[in-house]
């Protein structure tokens, strides 16, 4: 339905797209005692890692290949051979990805060759999972990059059905959810909630619910991740009821893991408002074959309640929406359904989904294109990253802050959007925003003929009409 | 791309202690286990302070896009530096041979729309591997549109952070400094009874704005410095930093050929300082008279030092009384350890440990100095064996690297950072104020012992209540009912039993 602008200036301004490593990085980092390394120069992985460090404010570990000069002419598939043995041998992970950047693949790196000469150099560390995802910088985004690497480690990790012998409903409770980028720590718990109240035991992939939620162990140090979605739990995918896929980014892995296991597919778009909550729920009253709960049902009718008590601010809102493609989607389907408006949605980059968001026009740019455009269109709310915060500012309007990356908020990484309660917190931030930003007032108009007591005439100055 | 022997020739540097030795520049980073920036991110730390300049990042979106508006510099006015600029190469652009074509439009957009009165073109990993002509293409679009267009060729795989800030100080010299003179002084603040000297700062960033605590006192000595290289920085002031009369490294060694090569061209003296600390911050004050040679400008400074330092001390003697004895790993990768240690020693703490990775031989006999032949030197950064030292030595806090922070929360180990991307200033005699604060409300804050105790129910002995009982009288002969405190001193000593 949408107009797709493409970009067309040279240079990009204040830019909203994150790369394809980020993306892949966060991926791996919801899987337990993994490391991802990416295939490029030091910085490559520093600012990659200095981005995460302060949206999650936590450590996280990222490795590099760290080409230099000379590995960037004569070839690094040294780097990657000797990156993976010293990860190997340092911290014994379970699961280790090798991201492309765009260095190596502009030098026309082959990642994939070099595991497989690790492998057979290497059989000592046969039980560690390694693989290899193409996330070059110069195509993509978070989006993409995220993905791409869940597809590569069901690829690698899930065993097909005829081989394992694993079939659809062997774990009668056992739900798989594929889940995108855009689900926090924070959506990931309420949704385990939400499936554990229908009797079902969700297994997230990945699940950063686990690793990056910001929890105290008692290990001082941990040189990989602590929690997230367990290695060996893969190979139970294919003995699972169904699998609920969130986020049309991860169509292809989903496709992908019932090709090789036969379980059935569910997918989903997003879990913001009231239509797609109801899609989730009446979907896990279908798997679970139990009625809903009284307490779900309960949320729904506070979610409609809230949704009566904020339309008044929403309705008509001009909103202005900067974020990769299945998040800008989940967003207009939930203002859309209070009645606001989309009047500037910008994305990083072109995705299929963008030709059905219900909007009249995407540009496929950075938050300088949604300043100008918001800016055309009298924007009077932005959603966007905290980089979206200055542009807000110069816009004059409040900013619902959501996305990557979150670094001036705390807990931002945490927040609950999702299900029928965190629908309707949204909708409370949002109608907050508007009703305690200062909007116009009507300005005061003074009658020459009025009896208003003679203070307040030399208090003001008079009207001049 | 630079060529391995321009690589070579920046990392040899006669002035930095390290050249002697036979690691010059940095050691080779071993792939899967190894931490830092690239020369991109140094080059991009040096300059991006300059706050009226155009930087554009010449590269695809992963170099710009997770670093932009990223740093503690502040600046007094202009803020052009905030906006994000990058060329955000697209496949296309590399396999067709299109990014020189849109690098170059990509100068005219920025200078359309925002009037700089200077670009500078970062060059990253994949224009320089395609063999993009930076150079060439600067100095058409100068030619073209009559703005100073600045290369600076510092793709990330040419080495370090380190490399790259000289990648950028090189930059400076060879393209920006001396196309202009200085301002002649205005008759405002000319006063007829002392000398006006004009002077620059090398290698100062105004971290969290924290230059302005010692920006008022050299006002007052009239001294007028040209620029900062590059904290609060505009392009029109680096222009005339060959006509400073002294030069002034600050802390760290990262742009120490700038100071070399303007001696070198332009006769400049230079001598390297900080203002981290009392002892320093005099010291620094008092080194300009001295390489001025101002007898005037020595007594005058020897009186604001003399005030200033008592004023501070008066002010952090009820600090001192809280902080002193406290011990301190003290790790900032090397370059400023000595500094900062004399600050801390200033306050009465203990420096139990220092890191040194990036120390020069100098600078470590400046430690030992400080701290005494036995001193602990760290090399090995790792988290691991920082929270080793900080266990064995018994060190009450860790002050190191914004990246180590949440090693130590993890660990529960208090923490100061003391890097660039940190949100408070510490320089000059009023920093110090600032620095007290902050070491204080890490060390003394009841957090560590509530994240650090058990919870309660995990503690064997169960009828133990936190609870006291509402009738103590009718407890059993000979034992009071227990307190909170008792019953939480019980918990710890049965937590460390078990």
């Amino acid at each position: 339905m949408a107009d797709i602008l493409k970009r067309n200036k040279a240079l990009s301004v204040n830019p909203l797209k994150a790369s394809q490593p980020i993306g892949g990085s966060l991926a791996t980092l919801g899987f337990n005692r993994a490391m991802p390394m990416l295939h490029g120069s030091q910085g490559c992985t520093a600012f990659a890692k200095v981005f995460f460090v302060r949206h999650f404010r936590e450590p996280i570990p990222l490795q590099s290949t760290a080409m230099d000069q000379g590995s960037s002419v004569m070839g690094a598939d040294e780097n990657v051979r000797e990156g993976i043995l010293t990860i190997a041998e340092k911290s014994r992970p379970a699961l280790i990805t090798i991201l492309t950047t765009g260095l190596a693949e502009t030098q026309g790196a082959d990642v994939h060759r070099n595991v497989r000469e690790f492998r057979e150099a290497n059989p000592e560390f046969a039980d560690i999972a390694v693989v290899a995802v193409n996330t070059p910088d110069f195509t993509g985004s978070v989006e993409t990059g995220f993905a791409a690497t869940l597809t590569e480690i069901i690829r690698a990790l899930v065993p097909d059905a005829k081989e394992a012998g694993t079939y659809p409903g062997k774990r009668k409770r056992q739900v798989n959810v594929l889940v995108n980028y855009m689900l926090t720590p924070g959506d990931l718990e309420a949704l385990r909630d939400i499936f554990e109240q229908f009797q079902l035991r969700p297994v997230f992939v990945p699940d950063i619910s686990d690793s990056l939620d910001g929890c105290l162990t008692d290990e001082d140090f941990s040189p990989v991740t602590i929690g997230g979605t367990l290695i060996s739990e893969m190979a139970t995918l294919g003995d699972a009821l169904a699998t609920v896929v969130i986020g049309p980014s991860l169509t292809k892995a989903a496709e992908l893991l019932e090709q090789k296991t036969g379980v059935p597919t569910y997918a989903l778009d997003h879990l913001y408002g009231l239509k797609a909550n109801d899609a989730l729920i009446s979907a896990l009253a279908e798997i679970s074959g139990h009625d809903v709960p009284e307490r779900i049902e309960r949320q729904r009718s506070q979610l409609q309640d809230a949704m009566l008590d904020t339309h008044f601010m929403l309705g008509q809102l001009r909103i202005a929406i900067a974020a990769d493609a299945d998040l800008l989607n989940a967003f207009v389907d939930q203002v859309q359904e209070m009645g606001a408006e989309v009047v500037a949605a910008v994305t990083s980059c072109n995705v299929p989904l963008l030709a059905r968001i219900p909007v009249a026009s995407i540009k496929i740019g950075d938050l300088e294109d949604m300043e100008l455009i918001g800016k055309a269109n009298k924007v009077q709310l932005v959603i966007g990253n905290s980089h979206a915060v200055d542009t807000a500012e110069r816009l004059g309007t409040p900013i619902l802050r959501a996305g990557f990356p979150l670094y001036d908020i705390i807990g931002g990484y945490q927040k609950t959007w999702i299900g029928y309660r965190g629908s309707r917190q949204t909708l409370f931030d949002l109608a907050n925003l508007v009703i305690n930003f200062s909007h116009e007032e009507i300005p005061i108009y003074r009658s020459v003929y009025a009896q208003k007591p003679a203070s307040e005439l030399t208090d003001y100055p008079l009207s001049c009409h | 791309m630079k060529s391995t022997k321009d690589i070579a020739a920046l990392l040899d540097e006669p002035a930095c202690e390290h050249n002697k030795k036979e690691k010059s520049g940095c050691a080779k980073p071993k792939p899967g286990a190894s931490a830092g920036g690239c020369a991109f991110d140094g080059a991009q730390i040096a300059l991006l302070p300059i706050a009226d300049v155009a930087h554009i990042v010449h590269g695809p979106i992963a170099c710009a896009g997770s670093s932009w508006d990223n740093r503690g510099t502040r600046s007094s006015g202009a803020d052009l530096y905030r906006i994000g600029m990058t060329t955000d190469l697209t496949e296309q652009d590399i396999v067709m041979g299109r990014s020189e074509k849109r690098l170059f439009h990509a100068i005219k957009q920025a200078i359309d729309t925002y009037s700089p009165p200077a670009v500078f073109i970062y060059n990253t990993c994949v224009p320089a591997l395609v063999g993009d002509d930076i150079n060439a293409v600067c100095k058409s679009a100068q030619e073209r549109w009559g703005v100073p267009v600045v290369p600076i060729d510092s793709a990330g795989f040419y080495g370090t952070k380190n490399l790259g800030n000289r990648i950028a100080g090189d930059a400076m010299v060879n393209h920006v400094i001396g196309t202009r003179d200085p301002d002649p002084l205005p008759l405002t603040v000319q006063r007829a009874e002392i000398k006006i000297h004009d002077v620059n700062l090398i290698g100062e960033y105004n971290i969290a704005g924290e230059f302005w605590h010692v920006l008022p006192l050299f006002d007052e000595l009239g001294l007028r410095i040209l620029c900062t290289l590059s904290g609060d920085a505009r392009f029109r002031e680096v222009q005339t930093m060959h006509k400073a009369e002294v030069n002034m490294m600050v802390c760290s060694k990262a742009m120490i050929n700038v100071a070399r090569k303007l001696q070198q061209k332009y006769g400049t003296p230079w001598f390297e300082g900080s203002y981290y600390g009392i002892t320093d911050t005099s010291q620094s004050l008092r080194d300009f008279a001295k390489v001025l040679n101002d007898a005037d400008l020595t007594e005058r400074t020897e009186a604001l030092i003399q005030r200033e330092e008592t004023r501070i001390r008066k002010e952090l003697e009820p600090w001192k009384a809280r902080l002193k004895g406290k011990r301190v790993l003290l790790f900032t990768g090397g370059v400023k350890s000595w500094s900062v240690i004399s600050a801390l020693q200033d306050l009465g703490m203990v420096v139990v440990a220092t890191g040194t990775k990036k120390s020069t031989e100098e600078d470590k006999a400046r430690i030992r100095e400080l701290m005494g032949e036995d001193t602990v030197m760290i090399d090995d950064g790792s988290p691991r064996a920082l929270l080793k030292i900080v266990h064995d030595y018994k060190a009450d806090i860790l002050i190191a690297g914004g990246r180590n922070m949440y090693t130590a929360l993890k660990a529960k180990v208090p923490f100061l950072d003391i890097n660039q991307e940190r949100e408070f200033g510490y320089e000059g005699y009023q920093g110090m104020l600032e620095l007290v604060r902050q070491l204080a409300l890490t060390i003394e804050s009841p957090v560590w012992e509530a994240v650090r105790a058990p919870a309660p129910w995990k503690v064997k002995n169960k009828e133990k209540s936190l609870f006291e009982s509402p009738h103590p009288n009718l407890l059993p002969q000979g034992e009071g009912a227990p307190t909170l405190n008792s019953a939480v001193s019980n918990i710890d000593e049965e937590a460390s039993n078990g």
